[in-house]
């Protein structure tokens, strides 16, 4: 007869067999009630922290050539926020919008489209990676945040930029119990804020930004997937937390269970 | 099959069935075949492929077309899609490879869940979970994908040290020479039996190194597709040729993991299931001696068959 030994250890394999059928057996309902939770989120925590480590300190994203750009740029989410207050701006060509910048800062300013056109600004052909799997390259033309972020001087407890947006996004409900409003937001932390590459755009292609691209202004973040590209930016609030805005996941997606890092 | 005949043969087929599984195999009669951490690896290989397998598909449905270059997206032309199409006939699935388009309702882009139809990529029955989710599908998928990577790294390092890979899974000069006459045996469904029983075959030695090579393009095209990989490794960009070409390649490849287990899976039938499965538990092979049972069923005269001559 088989020893102690043995048994223990066919113990184990048959558990160890038990405990992967009944995961595999089990993966929708554990999907749906959320208990795994904490599980996705270390491992969210676990990618970013292994690519912030490699990307350490600003690696570019690649930049293409104009012959590389895609012949349309799918837009996506919000093709016209549509109330009666954006399409006032859209009839009279953005001239009374203002771009925010408060919260953490010593210097809170509040800046028109001419105001932000008229910095230095920066060209890049990047591409824009959907969570859904598509891919389009464009040419962006803006301001670099790093430049509008120094002039608001951050305060030494400043850690995110959270964008708020003029589009009303309600389509999908918020995951997690209490329902977020569908108001698109999004943040990053100050290592993308300031990176070069992350800019406030007013160009796509050479041509001011149209409606369905995120007219006036519209975020990009390049080392992330399309839903951190915030667009129709009104306000910039710098926090030491996103907790408390919205779903407290810190942005629209992610109050709808996508990653708040989104480099995967 | 009368009832008589199932009393006398059970309790033979059942205790053979336990020697098998669960004897002892003396040192005359089998071998040590897999060592613990390959065993090991094996089988946390097979639950993560299946769990990105399910998820993969999950994630696809939320934009089920391929596309072949740098950029694509609904403006662009797919070699292959899965798509809903409304007619006058009703709605139907349509499979599309290249400029073939194949009606696939009920199963590829028109399918029912919970009994209605929906538009949708792969049936629920294949993907996890199995109601359409993006977001809980990519949860999974990055779980396992860093399940997949780090066994995969661990079987890799550890079977290239105790040379298992250069000893057991290279092919051999002799052994490419063979490859006409394996396929011969292969198709006759001729397995090994004695001293040749103790080395992979060729056609397996190609099979194993090819689905070692899938898997590493797997890992690499999956990091492809991330754009802060990409910021760290725009290479990975060149030798795939742009993002969604890599995309493309991902599914790819996935199919021919797909194939490479119902293949094997198939060989471990007709192998002898018990000796095979229980070599990948415990780690000792029975050598199939000629007519063994669990080699050739149909050559083993059933006692059954005997008994009423």
């Amino acid at each position: 007869m088989a020893d102690a030994k043995t048994i223990s250890r066919r113990l184990a394999i048959a558990g160890g067999f038990a405990g992967a059928g009944w995961l595999v057996a089990n993966a929708t309902r554990l999907t749906d009630d959320q208990s795994l939770g904490h599980v996705f989120k270390a491992v969210e925590d676990w990618t970013r922290i292994v690519q912030r480590g490699l990307l350490y300190p600003n690696r570019l994203a690649r930049e293409y050539s104009p012959s590389d750009i895609s012949p349309v740029f799918k837009p996506n989410g919000t093709y016209n926020p549509g109330t009666d207050e954006y399409n006032a701006h859209a009839a009279s060509n953005f001239v009374r919008w203002r771009l925010k910048v408060d919260g953490l800062v010593s210097n809170p300013l509040s800046l028109s489209v001419a105001d932000i056109m008229r910095l230095p600004r920066r060209t890049q052909i990047t591409k824009h990676d959907c969570v859904e799997g598509w891919t389009a390259i464009g040419m962006w033309t803006g301001v670099q945040l790093g430049l509008i972020l120094k002039a608001a001087a951050m305060k030494p407890n400043a850690r995110y930029a959270v964008f708020h947006c003029a589009d009303n996004l309600t389509g999908e409900p918020a995951k997690g119990g209490a329902q977020s409003p569908g108001q698109y937001y999004e943040s990053v932390d100050l290592r993308d804020a300031f990176h070069p590459q992350t800019l406030i755009a007013y160009a796509l292609n050479g041509k001011r930004l149209d409606v369905p691209h995120g007219a006036p202004l519209r975020l990009r973040v390049e080392r992330q997937l399309g839903y951190k590209q915030a667009k129709y930016v009104q306000r910039i609030e710098i926090t030491d937390s996103f907790a408390n805005i919205a779903g407290g996941t810190g942005g629209y997606w992610e109050d709808r269970g996508y990653e708040w890092y989104a480099g995967i | 099959m009368h009832s008589k005949q199932v009393r006398t043969e059970l309790p033979g087929f059942w205790r053979r069935l336990w020697r098998h599984a669960f004897c002892p195999i003396s040192d005359a009669d089998g071998f040590y075949r897999h060592r613990a951490l390959v065993r090991l690896t094996h089988w946390i290989n097979a639950l993560a492929i299946l769990f990105l397998l399910g998820t993969g598909l999950n994630i696809f449905n939320a934009h089920p077309r391929l596309y072949w270059g740098l950029y694509g997206a609904d403006a662009d032309q797919p070699f292959f899609s899965l798509s809903s199409v409304d007619t006058a006939a009703g709605t139907q699935g349509i499979t599309q490879i290249g400029p073939w388009h194949f009606n696939t309702t009920g199963i590829l882009g028109w399918s029912k869940v919970d009994g209605e139809f929906q538009a949708r990529g792969w049936p629920d029955w294949l993907t996890i979970p199995s109601f359409q989710d993006l977001a809980d599908a990519r949860h999974w998928h990055f779980l396992f994908a860093w399940v997949l990577a780090i066994n995969w790294l661990a079987y890799l390092i550890y079977s290239l040290w105790v040379r298992h890979i250069q000893k057991d899974i290279w092919p051999t000069r002799a052994g490419i020479k063979a490859i006409p006459r394996s396929i011969l045996d292969h198709i006759r469904l001729k397995h090994p039996t004695g001293d040749a029983a103790k080395h992979y075959n060729v056609l397996q030695k190609m099979a194993y190194l090819g689905v070692t090579l899938l898997i590493s393009l797997m890992v690499l095209t999956g990091l492809t597709m991330s754009p802060g990989m990409d910021a760290f490794f725009p290479w990975l960009l060149d030798l795939f040729g742009g993002r969604q070409s890599a995309r493309s390649i991902h599914f790819l490849c996935a199919s021919l993991i797909v194939a490479f287990v119902t293949v094997h899976l198939i060989e471990v039938v007709l192998a002898g299931p018990i000796n095979e499965v229980r070599s990948m538990l415990g780690g000792r092979y029975r050598i199939p001696k000629d007519h063994a049972p669990e080699i050739h069923p149909p050559q083993d005269p059933p006692a059954v068959a005997e008994e009423q001559l």
